[in-house]
């Protein structure tokens, strides 16, 4: 029962509630990774073993405790286009590699998106739950229920000494990778940024790219998550994620402060200046996008811009990717034919009365 | 410390390569290994952290060699058919039984990813066999020891009697 009405909007109905933190957390993420117990890991899987776990796993959404969690649809990735795979990435709620490499692969969604549940990914299951602002505990509460309802129904792979038993052994033990996408701006202006991320990825801490693993940290965006699975509890992994998180926060909204006690006419002009250009280019490339929209969610934060709300960057944010500038303009785009109607989509965003 | 190729980002990435005993350092950020990473010898593609797994189970050195089984028997697991070379190509493990069959390689490697190798997380009820009830021994063991120290001795012999309870239905399942 495939519904591609997920790829529809680009944000999801999650994103547009407002939460704690969320001038500086865009979003707070959990994913647990989970095995079935006596079947090979989704690499070594025969076709029939990989289906046996997709219908194992979906059989769930027979029982009525999951529906606590809301309504869920299955997407099986072989029955819908590229084009919607890429936006479905695009909106991670799925991973490149489910995409691209899974056999028998599917995602279980939520009504509201926020709930993102991958089959045959590296391991057999991959819960994501997903939260606006900085929300991590709340998201790890909410994985961990929804592992307790598979777990009632389902053997896992687990280990006495190693915990649960995952495809790679960098996940092995809880299988938990907290998340938080963060926009960092003033740290970044004020050259702190290195010596923050240093220090992050000293106390067992990875930052990366919005993108998840290799992609490149644009627009001032940046995704900081746990490195370690094994040998500290979930509480753990969680609470030095939120305090770590919690820091740089702090540290990010003093150095706005200074930022707009020393350099005020500066940082509005660089605001506005974006605001301009975005409101009136013609062309636009998708790393000067994300960089023009991260003065502007600046501007919103600062006051300085009010016509524009925090959501409306986080939609723009989605909206100029190449899936769904593609799904827009319902056609396969150049590079070329991209920079043009991305400028065209945020020219319109930007002239829309609010 | 800076990258050493781009003097911008801060170098996150630091190796040693040494060739025909002559030893070069490398800082790097992980932009400039990115990019880099085809023109260094002996590197290949890409400075995932799957990539370099295969290096943290030191599995070829010859250090395992001598001390385990003899160099020509092939590490195997007896479930899936994955051998630690595919291991460390693939950085995957075939399926769960990997972990028993690899075992004794694994612990330098989750020493280094994880600076531990035993996990105190979360367990199934259900598939976490016995482990829920040697948790509880542990807790009832670090009472008993408070209670001693306070010299409370009828709750400890209360707990006492209590753990040896519990150990037993371990020893019995």
């Amino acid at each position: 029962m495939s519904d591609i009405r997920f790829t529809d909007k680009p944000l999801s109905d999650w994103m547009r509630s407002s939460a704690a933190d969320s001038e500086i957390v865009i979003s707070s993420r959990v994913r647990v990774a989970r095995n079935v117990q006596s079947f090979p890991f989704p690499m070594l899987a025969t076709d029939q073993q990989s289906r046996a776990v997709l219908d194992k796993v979906t059989e769930i959404l027979q029982f009525d405790d999951i529906h606590q969690f809301g309504n869920f649809h299955v997407l099986n990735l072989d029955e819908i286009s590229e084009l919607d795979q890429e936006i479905l990435v695009e909106k991670h709620l799925i991973s490149p590699n489910l995409a691209n490499e899974s056999r028998n692969g599917a995602v279980i969604l939520s009504e509201d998106e926020s709930i993102s549940i991958m089959v045959n990914e590296e391991d057999h299951l991959r819960i994501q739950c997903l939260y606006p602002g900085f929300q991590v505990q709340e998201a790890w509460k909410r994985a961990s229920a929804i592992d307790d309802v598979f777990e009632a129904h389902i053997d896992y792979s687990f280990d006495d000494r190693r915990g649960y038993l995952t495809s790679c052994p960098t996940n092995v033990g809880t299988g938990v990778r907290a998340s938080v996408m963060m926009h960092l701006p003033a740290l970044v202006m004020t050259k702190q940024i290195g010596r923050v991320l240093t220090a992050v990825s000293q106390v067992g801490l990875a930052v990366r790219g919005i993108y998840g693993e290799g992609s490149e940290a644009t627009g001032n965006l940046f995704q900081i998550s746990n490195q370690i699975t094994l040998g500290q509890t979930e509480a753990e992994i969680i609470d030095n994620l939120y305090s770590v998180v919690l820091q740089i926060i702090g540290h990010e909204r003093n150095a706005r402060e200074r930022l707009m006690t020393d350099s005020k006419l500066r940082i509005a002009d660089r605001v506005m200046r974006s605001y301009g250009i975005l409101s009136h280019a013609y062309l636009m490339d998708s790393k000067e996008a994300a960089q023009r929209i991260s003065d502007v969610r600046l501007g919103i934060d600062l006051d300085l811009i009010r016509e524009k709300t925090i959501v409306e960057m986080n939609e723009l944010n989605v909206l100029i990717q190449p899936g769904f500038l593609q799904k827009k303009f319902g056609r396969t785009l150049e590079s070329g034919e991209r920079d043009m109607y991305r400028a065209q989509l945020i020219r319109e965003s930007f002239q829309r009365e609010n | 410390m800076l990258c050493q190729e781009c003097n911008e980002r801060p170098a996150t990435l630091h190796f040693t390569k040494i060739v025909n005993g002559e030893k070069t350092e490398f800082h790097i950020c992980e932009s400039c290994a990115r990019e880099k990473g085809d023109h260094l010898t002996g590197i290949s593609n890409g400075f995932s952290i799957h990539g370099l797994l295969s290096g943290l189970m030191d599995f070829e050195s010859g250090k395992y060699k001598s001390a385990g089984a003899p160099a020509s028997e092939t590490l195997q697991c007896k479930e899936c058919g994955m051998t630690i070379q595919q291991f460390s190509k693939l950085n995957r493990f075939g399926c769960s039984s990997c972990y028993k069959y690899f075992s004794n390689r694994l612990d330098p490697l989750l020493k280094r990813v994880h600076g531990n190798t035993t996990h105190v997380g979360k367990v199934p009820v259900r598939a976490g066999g016995k482990i829920h009830l040697r948790r509880r021994v542990d807790e009832l063991k670090k009472e008993l020891q408070e209670q001693i120290n306070l010299q409370e001795f009828e709750s400890a012999a209360e707990l006492r009697d209590q753990i040896r309870e519990l150990e037993r239905e371990i020893a019995e399942e």
